[in-house]
């Protein structure tokens, strides 16, 4: 069954995060480098990216749980994978190589689940994530004409991206983590034009981050703003991650809700961080806050970002069932 | 041929655009008005900037196309001489690092396919690009298209194709109709976002060929709307008038009669510029006729019969004014008539033509009074009248109301019932608060939407605006303040009103009050919703969103959301900004070396006081720029009469403001009294000031008390404080310091209560601001005399007009509740000393508020090194030794310094 038909029936559930994940196994520069990387003139370390290539163990195991726990969509291990993020560790060269393997182990572990349950098909969606650059900001605050990166140099890298995260077997793309716009829509720029040239498509789903309580993405844009903005594509779907908890993220949910053409999903933070900066809300108490937009009908699909883990999903699974998916409003 | 249907009723798809905020435009928005002096090849002005490279400059400009109201800003940088591309990618780039800019949408415009899409790459949001066309052919046209879908823009599609530009009805409809089908068909373009150019021309050429230019773009508009299902239909409007260049009045009949056709055949979308633009119904009827003729082709002669009429006007655009055409028509265009412009002069005699027309009184002010009101309140909506002009527009109205009063009472007693208008607000200015410019703006702006306000005054105490707005049952309140303690005052009423379990919106506004005030220090105490309000023009839309049930629960929400978002963001940067110890600020005050400063002594010491001092000196030290201000005219004096879209309202303005000001100096209906001071002073280590009774500097008279900024400083800044500009006894000099207070409000009263008789605000509002701007003008009058004459230091100083607004001079005059000082308590010393109640007549308020208000007071500073700075934010340290030097409790100093405190009081 096509994941559009899936969706009419019942909510589905994202995983949650890989970094938080990640850190439970401390690993070392050692681990990251792994044989491959043994003489890399940079230093490694924190280039999560990287450990779908040097320890797949790990990658696939996160996956495993994360499946395990009752989600439907699994996200490639790629937040950074592209030339322009890599460029910090001087990986450029082994971008196509890194998203492919990505997409290739994650798509091992959803077949060995959907072999397993075939009435709950497992998904893999391609994780394309904002990049450190943005194309509507100047990061000199004295020359605010300024710009660190442009559309085109973006593009391509997203495009790039795209195409090995395709070859290796993804069921969908999902931009992310949008704090600027139009580095999103360079993204699907991209990604439309290799579909393009590629003859082939995927659905897309783009997912933005509301950055505080004024409602505006780091780049000044409204929730309604930027929904227009990117509703040039035709998306599987829209909705919103990072940043903030499930509770504050409600209102902007509701503003998709009402006004989004395609099917919507969030996956909030475990709540907002701490003052050392971690995220410490509990599986249950997230799964409490997050059942108020289930009830609402709010949301298609749900899932978690920073700071959740397997209890989260399971937490949010186990109530995603209970409820009835939003339905999509197609003018 | 009739073309006056409305446009087919299909059902439209909205046309969804975006800058940092939402535009939707459907078929019930009115026309969409496009943003047109950033283009270089329109604005000789702006392309000079932009080949200059004043970009900073050229981004003002698009400012005040957003603040005129455009809701579409069209940007274009074809020039010859230009790297256009370049050009479009540096002002696109400077423009999204302005909010208030980037928030609406933009119109990437240019002849080159290269230019549009390097500023389509700029675009976080969904703009428009004007233009594409089947101009190179079909093959390029879809290429084009395909990429404007990619970059997720809308689209202008000029009528022009392969042999060239669509010059009749046929061509028109048939161009439109093969990209139509192209566009939607091939490229899946959506066709909400397909919006036609089916070219305006001009007509009355005396060419044969373009007599039907306008009447055939009619035709393709509407049917293009008919056709074409939801495709936009724009244009560049002052086309149509090229043959008539030099000759204003024509044009602008032409422009507005065209677009009144052109709306109603289904164009939605324009570039207008709109002070180029006369009111359809103004137009008089012989010209009217003749332009509708040549637009619509409707005789043989009517190019001539224009050019004819057009010969006899020549020039006179400004002398319509004066043409009594508009009194030949209906009673009920004549009240329109006399509203829009603000004519009170045959309201009376329309009104009781009109009374017998209707059944009943209230009718009258339900039907043809409050269509002219719409009129007017629409046009303002728009950005088409200004605010003096709405003031005489309700002057009108309250006219008209008072003519009927009667009348109405009458049926009253007959039937025992009236029709309830849509909503009432009660508007205060605070305790303690004696001003009241601009709250009695919003009041008028409100009545002319039709609210019924209820004006409790000046100095209301809370009890009284609780009382009254429980008996009158008020809908919403609103309230206003100028100084700082006012600030608090607010905070009070909203806590009473929480505690008496009110739920009414609050509306907040005035000088001092901002959105994070509210934000930080009304909206949490109170669980209804508050909400400031910038400015008069705001008043309107957020009150109708209170007002309609449908929206009044959802902007609640919103509105609670944003403040609770500003808290956050408050708090957080509280935390982030650096405070030093007081010691440590006092350590690093203002180094002055006094071994070789020798300070003058004043001609005298002690008190002189000037009683009714002419008028006709002080009035030649007016700053008008700030006059404009209070009108919500923006623009520096005298530039702003050049000003494109206000020059003439502030022309008009001003002249009203000479009329009223010569009558006042003539008549004298004005006193001016003023008082100033100086005394021998010694500044001490603890930030205060000793004054002592005379220069043997043996008996201290009193003490003035300074505070010292706090925040961290970069290197080689002081920690100002006004203290540090007075000698210390260490120096071993004798230092002076000056004291005054002008007042020009005596007699005001009468004046004011003469307008109020007359229902006259818009003079009422013009007598206080006037008041006020001879207040400021004696102050700075009186502040030269000082330094040259009395106190003597800048003998030969010779300045200009120009350069005392720019204040080139020695010696600064701050007062106590500003800035520099922003404590208003230690007003109280200074009336002590200069005895100002009894000299000049101010009397200060519990909130040390001067009234009359149109008065000033301060201090005199001398000291080369004087300037004026803000205090910014103290911390506790010195609050609680402030209280001690001062003799009062913390928690007293804390209420009077809320706003400048680091902490939460």
């Amino acid at each position: 069954m096509k994941i559009q038909e899936i969706l009419k029936e019942r909510i589905l559930v994202l995983d949650g995060a890989m970094g938080t994940m990640i850190q439970r196994h401390t690993l070392e520069e050692e681990d990251f480098r792994g044989e491959r990387f043994k003489n890399h003139a940079h230093p490694l370390k924190g280039n999560n990216d990287l450990l779908s290539i040097t320890r797949p163990d790990i990658i696939k195991d996160i996956h495993r749980q994360y499946f395990e726990a009752g989600a439907d969509i699994a996200e490639t291990n790629t937040f950074s994978g592209t030339t322009i993020a890599q460029a910090d560790y001087h990986l450029e060269d082994y971008v196509y190589e890194l998203n492919f393997q990505s997409a290739k182990i994650a798509k091992e572990v959803a077949l060995e689940f959907t072999a397993k349950e075939p009435h709950k098909p497992r998904f893999v969606a391609g994780a394309v994530g904002p990049t450190n650059r943005t194309l509507s900001l100047s990061p000199d605050v004295n020359n605010p004409g300024f710009r660190a990166v442009t559309f085109d140099q973006l593009k391509d890298a997203y495009k790039l991206q795209v195409k090995a995260l395709m070859d290796g077997g993804v069921d969908l793309l999902l931009v992310e983590t949008i704090f600027d716009t139009l580095n999103a829509k360079a993204a699907l720029f991209g990604i439309q034009e290799f579909f393009e040239e590629a003859g082939r498509e995927l659905p897309i789903m783009v997912s933005g981050t509301i950055t505080d309580a004024s409602g505006r993405t780091l780049s000044g844009q409204t929730t309604e703003a930027f929904l227009i903005s990117v509703s040039h594509v035709p998306l599987l779907s829209i909705g919103l991650n990072c940043a903030l908890g499930a509770k504050q993220l409600r209102p902007y949910l509701q503003v998709l809700n009402e006004q989004a053409p395609f099917f919507v999903s969030a996956y909030p933070n475990a709540g907002l961080p701490n003052e050392f900066g971690q995220y410490d809300q509990h599986a249950h108490e997230m799964g409490h806050e997050i059942e108020e937009f289930l009830k609402e009908g709010l949301v298609n699909i749900v899932g978690g970002c920073c700071g959740t883990t397997p209890d989260h999903i399971k937490e949010i699974a186990t109530l995603a069932a209970k409820y009835k998916p939003r339905t999509v409003n197609n003018h | 041929m009739t073309i006056d249907h409305p446009p087919s009723t299909i059902h439209h798809r909205p046309l969804l655009l975006s800058g940092l905020e939402s535009v939707v435009i459907t078929p019930a928005s009115n026309f969409v008005n496009i943003g047109e002096r950033t283009n270089v090849t329109g604005s000789a002005k702006f392309l000079k900037l932009i080949k200059e490279d004043k970009f900073d400059e050229a981004l003002e400009v698009a400012l005040d196309q957003v603040r005129g109201g455009a809701q579409v800003i069209d940007v274009n940088m074809d020039e010859g001489m230009l790297d256009s591309e370049a050009a479009m990618v540096k002002y696109l780039n400077l423009m999204a690092s302005e909010p208030e800019i980037s928030k609406i949408p933009v119109m990437v415009d240019s002849s080159k396919w290269n230019v549009i899409e390097a500023g389509l790459k700029c675009l976080q949001g969904k703009g428009i690009v004007n233009s594409i066309s089947l101009k190179g052919g079909e093959e390029e046209f879809v290429r084009q298209a395909k990429l404007v879908k990619r970059y997720g823009a809308a689209t202008v599609v000029m009528a022009f194709d392969e042999v060239g530009q669509a010059d009749t009805y046929q061509r028109r409809i048939d161009i439109c109709k093969r990209a139509y089908d192209i566009l939607v068909d091939k490229v899946k373009f959506p066709a909400q976002d397909i919006i036609f150019d089916p070219n305006i021309f001009p007509v009355a050429t005396g060419i044969d060929e373009h007599r039907n230019y306008a009447l055939d773009f009619f035709k393709a508009t509407k049917w293009i709307r008919e056709n074409l299902p939801h495709a936009h239909v724009s244009g560049g409007v002052s086309n149509v008038s090229f043959s008539f260049r030099g000759n204003q009045l024509v044009r602008e009949a032409m422009h507005s009669v065209f677009l009144y056709h052109a709306i109603k055949n289904g164009m939605d979308m324009g570039i207008v510029n709109p002070t180029m633009l006369e009111v359809y119904d103004q137009i008089p009827k012989e010209l009217l006729e003749r332009v509708e003729d040549v637009l619509l082709n409707r005789r043989e002669d009517s190019t001539e019969r224009l050019l004819e009429f057009a010969e006899t006007v020549k020039g006179s655009a400004k002398k319509k004014e004066q043409d009594d055409e508009w009194r030949k028509a209906t009673v009920e265009e004549r009240l329109t008539h006399s509203l829009v412009k603000g004519i009170i002069d045959f309201i009376d005699q329309d009104i009781e033509e009109v009374r017998h027309k209707f059944d009943k009184p209230l009718h009258v002010i339900e039907g043809p009074l409050m269509n002219g009101m719409n009129v007017v309140g629409d046009l303002f909506g728009a950005g088409k009248m200004f605010l003096p002009q709405v003031v005489k527009s309700a002057r009108v109205m309250k006219k008209a109301v008072a003519y009927l009063t009667p009348y109405l009472e009458e049926e009253k007693r007959k039937s025992g019932n009236v029709g309830k208008p849509a909503a009432k607000i009660l508007m205060a200015t605070v305790k303690g608060d004696v001003h009241d410019i601009g709250k009695n703006i919003v009041g008028v702006v409100l009545a002319c939407n039709n609210y019924d306000v209820v004006d409790l005054g000046v100095m209301v105490p809370t009890e009284k605006i609780i009382e009254a707005a429980k008996r009158e049952k008020v809908d919403i309140i609103g309230l206003s303040g100028l100084i700082t303690p006012s600030l608090d005052e607010m905070v009070h009423v909203a806590k009473e009103m929480q505690r008496e379990g009110m739920t009414l919106p609050l509306l907040i506004g005035g000088a001092t009050t901002s959105r994070i005030h509210t934000a930080v220090k009304i909206d949490p105490v109170y669980n209804g919703p508050v909400v400031h309000v910038l400015d008069a023009s705001r008043s309107v839309p957020v009150a109708s969103e209170f007002i309609n049930p449908d929206t009044t629960e959802g902007f609640r929400t919103r509105v609670k959301l944003e403040y609770e978002g500003l808290r956050k963001d408050h708090e957080n940067r509280q935390q982030a900004k650096n405070y030093i110890p007081l010691t440590e600020a006092r350590k690093n005050r203002v180094a002055i070396d006094w071994n070789s400063f020798q300070p003058t002594k004043p001609t005298f010491l002690g008190k002189k006081i000037f009683i009714d001092y002419p008028l006709e000196e002080i009035k030649k030290y007016i700053d008008w720029t700030p006059f404009f201000q209070t009108w919500m005219l923006f623009g520096r004096y005298p530039d702003i009469f050049k000003d494109e879209k206000v020059g003439e309202e502030a022309t008009k303005l001003y002249k009203d403001a000479q009329l009223m000001l010569d009558k006042i100096v003539r008549e004298k209906r004005l006193k001016a009294n003023g008082v100033i001071a100086f005394y021998p002073a010694e500044a001490t280590e603890s930030d205060d000031v000793v004054l002592f009774t005379d220069d043997n500097r043996t008996q201290e008279l009193t003490m003035l008390h300074f505070l010292r900024q706090q925040n961290k400083k970069a290197k080689d800044l002081p920690n100002f404080c006004l203290a540090d500009l007075i000698a210390p006894k260490s120096s071993n000099k004798k230092d002076y310091v000056g004291m005054f207070a002008v007042a020009t409000g005596g007699g005001i009263e009468e004046l004011i209560q003469e307008y109020k008789v007359q229902q006259d605000d818009y003079n009422e509002i013009m007598v206080k601001a006037l008041a006020d701007r001879l207040a400021e003008a004696f102050a700075e009058l009186m502040h030269e005399k000082v330094r040259r004459e009395y106190w003597g230091y800048a003998s030969n100083e010779s300045l200009t007009t120009d350069d005392l607004i720019k204040e080139e001079y020695v010696g600064i005059r701050p007062a106590p509740g500003y800035p520099a000082c922003p404590d208003h308590t230690e007003k109280g010393i200074l009336f002590n000393l200069l005895d100002a109640e009894k000299e000049v007549g101010i009397i200060l308020t519990e909130s040390f508020a001067m009234y009359p208000a149109s008065a000033v007071s301060g201090y005199y500073f001398a000291n080369p090194e004087s300037k004026y700075f803000g205090l910014g934010k103290i911390e506790k340290d010195q609050v609680v030794e402030y209280a001690q030097r001062k003799k009062k409790s913390v928690e007293e100093i804390e209420k009077w310094l809320s706003p400048n405190l680091t902490y939460n009081n």
